[in-house]
């Protein structure tokens, strides 16, 4: 059986998130599975199924490279805004 | 006094119980975790409607626990003891077509609660219907021994339709059954003769099993 990667949007208007991975023959019984797995307590109003195959990853060995250029640049992280009262999901 | 919805509430409320536990005797032994989980669920929500419609027949715990084998009223292929996974998921079809052909109509009936249940019902019940059916197709039409498998449970499961199918039910399941390639036309429901006579000791197998700790410890709750 294949694996799938899923994703579950919680309501309108997030962004979809990934919640964990399933196995299952076909897309359908992937999506099956993944409502099945992932929403039984009524997380979710949207969910995406990747096949694992599909995601391409970061290699952990290029970390520095990747990462490692943006811990000192602290002027990019915009510390001089305030988040306004009521904005949630910021 | 009997009338023929109350009889169809009867006969709906305890189908939903007794394929409830005979899907729970699943769980953890499903070919997947993740079918276990769907099981599960799908266990739940049918009893979560028997539980729904007991509670507008009487006691629950009475209904559930405390009635003996003669005094229930299920189509008999609820309680067939569990074959294989595919006989589990084809007698689960059948029996959520023939559910999805009856909720409808308690959905109009007088009584709020079960209208209440039933309108429930319809949700839960439509996914059922793609959880099953598709099981159906994807075995029926899948290697050699599983299309093989799906036949003989045709051929065991089919007799016993003759109880509760309408040639509504059969238009509907031949649709998919025709998909999973086990038929090639839509098979005729099964004489009255035809349908087996009902097996005592399943029902009674099963009634000790789940109705043995309550009737041990009347009132028991944790």
């Amino acid at each position: 059986m294949q694996l799938w990667e899923v994703f579950v949007r919680a309501r309108a208007g997030l962004h979809h998130q990934h919640v964990g991975s399933i196995h299952a023959v076909d897309a359908e019984m992937a999506l099956g599975n993944a409502r099945d797995v992932f929403t039984r307590r009524g997380e979710a109003a949207s969910i995406w199924v990747v096949p694992s195959t599909a995601i391409v990853a970061s290699d952990p060995a290029d970390a520095a490279e990747l990462f490692e250029p943006a811990m000192d640049k602290v002027y990019r992280h915009p510390t001089f805004y305030e988040v306004p009262d009521g904005v949630t999901n910021l | 006094m009997a009338s023929p919805i109350s009889d169809q509430i009867d006969a709906v409320a305890d189908a939903c119980f007794i394929a409830s536990h005979r899907l729970t005797q699943w769980v953890s032994n499903a070919p997947t975790m993740e079918e276990d989980v769907a099981i599960g669920n799908i266990a739940l929500d049918l009893l979560g409607q028997a539980r729904g419609l007991f509670a507008t027949l009487g006691d629950e715990d009475q209904l559930a626990y405390f009635r003996d084998a003669q005094d229930w009223h299920h189509p008999a292929i609820c309680e067939l003891p569990n074959g294989d996974f595919g006989h589990t998921m084809l007698r689960q079809f059948f029996v959520d077509v023939w559910l999805g052909q009856v909720w409808p109509g308690l959905a109009t009936s007088s009584d709020r609660p079960v209208r209440g249940v039933a309108e429930k019902a319809i949700k839960e019940n439509a996914y059922h219907l793609r959880h099953s059916s598709s099981w159906v197709v994807r075995l029926g039409d899948g290697t050699d021994e599983s299309h093989h498998r799906m036949r003989s449970a045709l051929d065991d499961l089919w007799p016993h339709v003759g109880e509760f199918a309408s040639d509504g039910w059969v238009t509907a399941v031949s649709r998919t059954l025709i998909d999973a390639t086990l038929i090639d036309a839509t098979r005729p429901l099964p004489r009255a003769e035809e349908v087996p006579r009902r097996e005592p000791a399943h029902l009674v197998e099963l009634l000790a099993a789940m109705q043995a700790l309550a009737r041990e410890h009347p009132g028991a709750t944790w």
